[in-house]
Formats: C-alpha cells, structure tokens, sequence
C-alpha cells in the first residue's frame, strides 16, 4: 500500500524549515491582517472624530455612564456566575442520578438560543402579560437594568458551567480523597483543596462570562429600554444617526470613544487578573469544623442542589426557551401553513435563515483552516515563548470588544479602505472575528493536553512534521475541533450586534427577528405568534444541527 | 483499638467485580499486606475500608464499630495515596498540618503534632518546599507524616512504595515499618511487590481476582502454599504435571511425563487424578552422578546464570521438562554447561495440587 503521492509529497516539504514557518507565519499574518488589526485599524482612522465629542460633556458624561453600567453589569454577573456554577457543575459531574445526563445537554439550550431571540425571550418571560408576569397583574421585572443583569445571567451561566464541568472532569479526586480521609468533610475537602486546584479554571470561566457580558449587544438592546450600557449606547447613536438625529462625526466619535474606554478598561481588568490570579490565594487556612460539616451532609447538601435546579430552571432553561411557547400554538393556526408557504414576511424570514446557516458553515470552516496553525503556536509555543504568549493574548482581544463596537469599526475600515470588498465578505470577516477567539482557545487547550512524547515518538519512528499532525495531533484532538466548531457555528448563528452594523442589505436571521420584534417602522411586520414561531424555527433548526453533530462526535476522539 | 473485619465484602464495577466475598480479620497493631497482582481488587479492598467508596454487599467494621455508613472523615484513618496526593497549592507544613486543622485543633496543639510527625520523618528542614519541589522519596515521607499526624491508630497504606526508585524503597519500607511498630499502629499494605510484602509484613493476604487466596505470615505462604498461584506467586516454583497412579496412606505415587515415577507427601487425591507438583528451587540435590534412586531424576545442564549469592541452573530433564534449580554460589561443587546431572528431592518437599480447571498457564497467569 502506497501513501497517495501528494501526502508523501507534501510531508517531505514540511520537514523543512521553510515551508514550515511559512506555514505558520501565514497563519499569524492572516490573523493579524483579517481580524486583529482591522477593528483597530477602524477605530484609529476615526481618531479624529473623538474631538467632536470631547466638547460634548452630556455626550461624554452619557457614554462614561453607559461604560460604568457595562462594568458593574459584568463584574456582578461574572461573580454570579461562578458562585451559582460552581454547584450546578458539582451536580451534573458527582451526582449519582442519569437523568444528569439530560441536565448536562439542557444546560447548553442558552448557547443555541440566538442573541435577539433570547433577549426577547426572556422580555416575554419577565415583562410582558404573556409570561410569569400574568401570575402577579403587573410586570415582575420591567425592561431595564434588572432585567438586563437577568439577561446577561442567563448566556453567561452556561457558559461558566461548561468551563467548570470540564475542570472537574480533568481533576485528580485522589486529592480530594486524601482530604477526606485526613478528617475534612465534603465541604471542607471541596473548599480548602478541590477549589484552591480549579483556580485557574474558575478564572479562566470567570473571564469568559466577563467578556461575553462585555460584549454582547443584540439580546440587550432588546431588554435595556431606558438603561444603557455601552454596546446600547453605541447601537442608540447608530439609530440616532439614521434616523438623522445627530451627525456623522458625532455619531463617529461617540463610537470611537466607547470603544476605545470599553476596550482600554478591559484589557487593563484582564491584565490585571492575569498578573494576580496566580497570586490569589482562596482562603484555606481557616476552617470551621463543625459548621461545615453541617453543609455537608444530606439536608444542606439536598437544598443547595434544588436551590441550584431551582435557579437553572426559572432563570436560564425557561425564560431562554419561553418564546418557543407561541410556536407550539401557532402550529394550529393559519400562521404555520403561511410560514412554510413563505407568505407574507416568511419568504425573507426563509432566506435569512439559509444565510444565517451558510454563513455559520463557512465561518466554522475558515476557522478551522486559519485557527488550527495558530492553535499549535500557542499550544507549542513555536515561535518562542514570549512571542507564542503575547500572540496568545492578542488571538483573544475580539472576545472583550463589544459585538457592535466590532462591527461598527470593520465597516468603517473595509467599507472606506476596500469599497470593492462585497458585503458578503465583510459579514465573513465579522464573524470570522467574532468567533475565532473561541475555536483557537479551544483547540491549543486541547493540544497542549496531548503530551509531547507522543510527538516525538512519532519523529523518532520517521514521520515527517505534517505526518506527525496527520497521524497524532489531528486524531486525539479531533473530539475538540468538533467541539470548538460547534461554538463558532452557534456563535455565528446566533450573533447579532455585528452583523446588525456591518449590513446593509444582507439580512441574517436575527437581523430579521430584531426588525419583527423591534420595529421601525410604525406597524409592526409581524405579529407575536409569528414572531414565535420564527424564533421557535431558528431555536428548533439549530437544536436539530447541534444534535446532528454531537451524534456524529459521540464516543470519537475520547482517549 | 482498631482491628479490621471484613464480612463478606463484595464490591462490583459494572460486570467486574473487583472484590469478590471477601471475609478478613486484621488484628490489632499488626502489619497486615494485601498482596496481588495488579486488578486482583487489593487496592478497592483499601479503598473500601477507608471509605472511599462502598461496598455492594457485607460488613466493614473497624475497632468495634459497623462503619459501612460512616463517611471517611470519620473512620479514623490515616490513608497514604500511590501517587502521594500531596496538595499541590500548600507547602509541606501545611500538608502535614491540615489533618489537624480540619479536625479543629488549635494552632498551638497542630502545630506541636506537626513538629512531631516532620521529626519522625526526619524533614524538618523543608517544611516551606512545595510538593513540585520536593524529591520522590521526600514527597513519600511527607505523605506518610501527613497520614500520621491526623492521629489515627489505623493507617492504610496503597503501593506507597511503588513510584520510587529500588534503593529508596527498600530504605523506607524499613522506615515506615519502624514508625508503625514505635507508635503501636495497625497498617495495611497493599503491593504487588511479594519480596516487599514478605519483608515488612506480620500477616499477607494474597488476592486473585477479586478473592483472598490464602492468609498467613510469610513463612506459611511460601513453606505451605496453598495454592498453585499463592505457590508460584510468593517466591518461585516449579510445576511438573503428572497423575497420581498408586496411593499409600500418606504418600502418593505420581507419574510425570515420560513415564518418570516420584514419591511424594499428600492427601486428599485419588487414584487416577490429574495433578500438578510444585517444588521450591533449593528444594533439589544436584549429583554430578548419573544414579537411579528414589525421586531422582536425569537432566541436562542447558543454562547457568551466576546471580551473585546465588547459582541459577536451568535443566532439561529427561522427560523434556525444565526445572531451574537454585544454589549458594560458594559451597556448590561447580557444573557446567551440557553436563548431564541426577536431581533428586526429598517426597515432603513436593506440594500437590489438583491440576487446575482452566489449565496451568491460565492458573498461574498474573495479569
């Protein structure tokens, strides 16, 4: 059995040292080039237009305020987060019941959901007469910043669950074991041993809640009303501006200046917890015996897990999955046949959701291509460790602008630099950057799990360095290439607050649903049922795909 | 104090079941073993008497106490991991001191305790190292102090000599041999390493699949095996097959292959049957002699290893059977290579053993 000639071929090219690093340095230049340095580039080019805004002191003291919001909103969430993941990720990793099972593959729902639907999901759930609301007369939570703090709780939660789920999967228990039979009860053990060695886990999780709350734009926007934070205020001067309200250059500098502070102060913040995190020390010299073994055993151990299936349940599960309900009723009515006829608003509402689901194909795809080469130079630290570090920080900066920040600064550098550049493309790259922090983090994670050995026995049986990712990386890491294309796929589909600044004329899915669900035009286009049942579609689809993909996955690449 | 009773323990992992109906009596202040080959259920019997996790069926019970419900924080035990399981985010001071904090002593008191134990394990000067800074054999005392400093009078020991190199363990079973004796503990050892287990233990348990084969001190396990895999496992055997083809009131007359007939000690088989010999190396004379006597057998010399003490003859018998012969390298009369040989044994050094069901491979068979 021969190799094909083209693998042999291109094996031996990349034992050389060349073709090698030619390979990588494309890849560093392709991210700098497409998505590193184009938002930044956007904002730089404005730079001018900030000194229409400093002789704006109200515009200014707006901005500052909306900043300070994003801020309080995030570090509160974040600390939420962690404090309310921890238990729901002990639950789904150490209880004995299969229905655990289930709970693992609900707590994803919120990541499917997009953006724009689930902020109006949960503006149903909360305000409006449809959801709970209806039991109390009045509205429980009215748009604002509550409900916004509900909101961020409820795409940031699943997210901290994932991250920690896996740290306890990968944990050594004979730690916590020894504890035990030291005489720590379970909450002692968990506390002063088991957490203490998550560390680095919980704040990786508490940075990605961080900056997911940061950012996001479509599913506030939805649910703030009056309370700005600063991807509202910014998405606010864009509505302001098309509709005439306020100028060009103010409308440029107010973007520019948000962007900038909101961008400043989170990598100052992440700085700052790169630089203490590994200094901090959770308290665990202190200990109280005979109170917490009280929390540890049956009775406290019984209401933390239902106060945390409690909490899952009303606050993420059903509120994310509450605008799905008009769906189900408007399966019986004439809305249904009208939607799959494509009648009415449906022939769009179709359209965009091939273009949503083609755009997400394509963006996982290019992902995987450009992303795997700088995964291994993280991973590997192939240009050095400095270098391989600071590259590594920089691949997550997207992760902390706001999704309209974003794409408010790519339209301005593509559309003005490249006007030859269709909009196609320019939604590509806002995706592209959007989502590549997430796949690049994911798999040089995974890389960097594989142990050298194994690489170097594979050198020393003679295969060439491209044999070596063919025959060893490709095949252990291929559980985490499916696992961080379904989170650029998800992520592309449901994203909305970039795309809604880099458009024109392309109308993605959630475009669409933010047109039905906030209209600009004095009658609405859609009516609630169908506005559910266009939610419940775009939900039920990309259920189906996920599900189609995890069963593909399933039982692959664990070793 | 704590003595140990397991009462028909059985503990299952899906369709395995690791420990298999186990009854046991570890007494008081004795140096117990559990010895077996790796996945014999060993380590899971540790595991369930410390704890760590329940048994499917019978009774635990330590000192006076059923403790099949008592969660092993309160067991009273000191428990030393394979792999140390030295907490990697505090330093040896803190290792050693957490037993009695989380027990709630005051600092005064947990920090006498800890002065204590690191004395005892003679690591005193490295109370601030991180485990990640500490040697092998450091990091095996300082899991050992740990153990001990929490008090408990039961310690449970699982392969805690197995990460370390040859001339540091054999140092620090003494050691910890030394320690348990000085301070009146009961210990169980878990090894798959029999000349450990020999050297340390008053009492050895050995284990096959899931079940205690034999329970005794280490001269009655190798004088009086009890088994074919107790007798090939502790110290070494060499098994000729044969059947049993004349019967006396104590002795049998055994027919091995090629029609050689021996004489040995035994009871409870019968006319006819199958059976398996196992015969200790140094149990044989080497003649240089060709003579016909009584258990005397011809073979040739077909290798000679000089292992220093000893000589180690490997010889085709005349049947086509291998025997390895052992010998004090400085009394023996020296043989060569090729030369032919009579062997011979005396008839009570032959244990007898039913040949096994499965076959003598499979019986004997370690993984």
């Amino acid at each position: 059995m021969s190799k094909p000639k083209i693998t042999e071929t291109l094996d031996r090219l990349s034992s050389k040292k060349s073709v090698k690093y030619g390979v990588y340095l494309t890849a560093v230049i392709i991210f700098l080039a497409l998505i590193l340095l184009p938002p930044i580039l956007g904002i730089i080019i404005k730079w001018n237009a900030i000194q229409e805004i400093l002789d704006r002191p109200e515009l200014i003291a707006r901005a500052l305020n909306a900043i300070e919001n994003s801020f309080a909103v995030a570090l509160l969430v974040s600390t939420i987060d962690v404090v309310a993941g921890i238990p729901m990720a002990w639950l789904i990793t150490r209880g004995k019941s299969k229905w655990l099972n289930v709970l693992d593959t609900f707590s994803d729902i919120p990541f499917i959901v997009p953006t724009a639907a689930l902020g109006y999901s949960l503006l149903l759930f909360w305000s409006r007469s449809e959801g709970i609301s209806s039991l109390f007369g009045n509205p429980l939570v009215s748009p604002g910043w509550l409900l916004v703090i509900l909101l961020h709780f409820t795409f940031s939660y699943p997210v901290v669950v994932r991250v920690v789920v896996g740290a306890l999967l990968d944990y050594k228990m004979e730690y916590e074991q020894a504890s035990r039979t030291l005489g720590a009860s379970p909450f002692t053990a968990s506390r002063t041993v088991t957490l203490s060695i998550l560390k680095p886990s919980l704040i990786a999780a508490f940075i990605l809640a961080f900056s997911r709350s940061i950012s996001e734009t479509g599913a506030t926007m939805m649910v703030a009303e009056a309370f700005e934070n600063g991807p509202v205020f910014i998405q606010k001067m864009k509505d302001d501006f098309l509709a005439g309200k306020v100028s060009q250059t103010t409308y440029e500098g107010s973007i520019v200046f948000a962007s900038f502070i909101l961008i400043a102060i989170s990598c100052t913040i992440f700085a700052i917890i790169l630089i203490l995190g590994p200094r901090l020390k959770l308290p665990t010299k202190k200990i109280w015996p005979t109170f917490e073994r009280k929390l540890s055993y049956s009775t406290a151990a019984f209401s933390r897990n239902s106060i945390t299936l409690l909490i899952f349940f009303t606050v993420v599960l059903i509120p994310s999955l509450f605008v799905a309900l008009p769906a189900f009723e408007a399966v019986f009515t004439q809305t249904l046949p009208n939607a799959l006829s494509g009648l009415g608003v449906w022939g769009e509402y179709w359209q965009s959701l091939i273009l949503s689901y083609l755009l997400g194909a394509v963006v996982t795809v290019l992902n995987v291509i450009i992303g795997l080469p700088i995964a291994i130079i993280v991973a590997r630290k192939k240009f050095g460790t400095l270098p391989s570090t600071i590259l590594d920080l920089l691949v997550n900066i997207p992760l902390i602008v706001p999704s309209i920040a974003l794409g408010v600064s790519l339209a301005i550098f593509w559309k003005e630099n490249f006007t030859f550049i269709p909009e196609t493309w320019l939604l590509i790259f806002a995706h592209l950057a959007i989502t590549y922090p997430y796949f690049v983090r994911s798999m040089s994670a995974a890389v960097e799990r594989i142990s050298l050995d194994l690489e170097e026995a594979s050198r020393t049986l003679g295969a060439k360095p491209l044999g070596v990712f063919r025959t060893i990386i490709l095949p252990l890491t291929k559980y985490s290439i499916f696992s961080g294309a379904i989170m650029v796929f998800t992520r592309s589909v449901s994203e909305t607050g970039a795309t809604l600044a880099v458009v024109t004329t392309l109308r993605t899915a959630p475009v669409v649903i933010v047109d039905w669900v906030k209209p600009k035009v004095p009658v609405p286009p859609a009516t609630p049922l169908e506005i559910g049942l266009g939610c419940g579609f775009l939900i039920f689809f990309s259920f189906i795909i996920l599900l189609a993909l995890r069963l593909i996955v399933r039982g692959k690449g664990r070793y | 104090m704590p003595d140990v009773r397991l009462v028909n323990v059985t503990k299952r992992f899906g369709k395995i079941v690791a420990v298999d109906n186990v009854n046991l009596h570890i007494h008081d202040v004795e140096y117990f073993s559990l010895l077996g080959p790796s996945g014999c259920g060993k380590t899971t019997l540790l595991r369930l008497i410390a704890g760590l996790i329940q048994p499917d069926k019978g009774e635990i019970h330590i000192g006076d106490k059923l403790v099949n419900d008592v969660p092993p924080e309160d067991r009273d035990i000191g428990f030393v991991f394979q792999t140390f399981a030295l907490f990697p985010h505090m330093n040896a001071w803190d290792n050693v001191t957490y037993g009695p904090r989380v027990k709630g002593f005051n600092t005064e008191k947990a920090s006498t305790i800890g002065h204590e134990v690191l004395e005892m394990v003679r690591l005193h000067e490295r109370l601030d190292a991180f485990p990640s800074e500490l040697s092998g054999g450091m990091m095996q005392r300082i899991a050992v102090a740990r153990a001990l400093a929490a008090g408990a009078k039961l310690l449970l020991l699982d392969e805690p000599l197995g990460q370390l190199d040859a001339k540091v363990r054999n140092e620090l079973r003494y050691e910890i041999k030394r320690m348990v004796r000085d301070l009146g503990l009961t210990a169980i050892h878990v090894t798959h390493d029999q000349s450990e287990a020999m050297a340390i233990s008053d009492r050895i348990a050995v284990m096959k699949k899931g079940k205690v084969l034999q329970v005794g001190t280490p001269q009655e396990l190798y004088m009086n095996p009890q088994s074919i895999f107790v007798a090939h496992f502790i110290g070494e055997s060499n098994f000729l097959e044969g059947y049993v083809s004349n019967m006396s009131v104590k002795e049998a007359l055994v027919e091995l292959r090629g029609g050689i007939q021996v004489q040995v000690v035994c009871k409870g088989v019968e006319r006819g049957e199958r059976v398996v010999l196992a015969l200790r190396p140094e149990a044989f004379v080497v003649e240089k002699k060709i003579r016909r006597g009584k258990n005397s057998v011809l073979g040739t010399i077909e290798r000679i290893t000089f292992e220093g003490t000893n000589v180690r003859y490997e010889i085709r018998l005349e049947n086509q059977d291998l025997v390895v012969i052992v010998k004090p390298s400085i009394i023996e009369e020296w043989v060569n290579v090729g030369e032919k040989v009579t062997i011979s044994f005396p008839s009570e050094k032959a244990h007898v053993f039913a040949y096994p069901e499965a076959g003598l491979r499979e019986e004997m068979a370690v993984e």
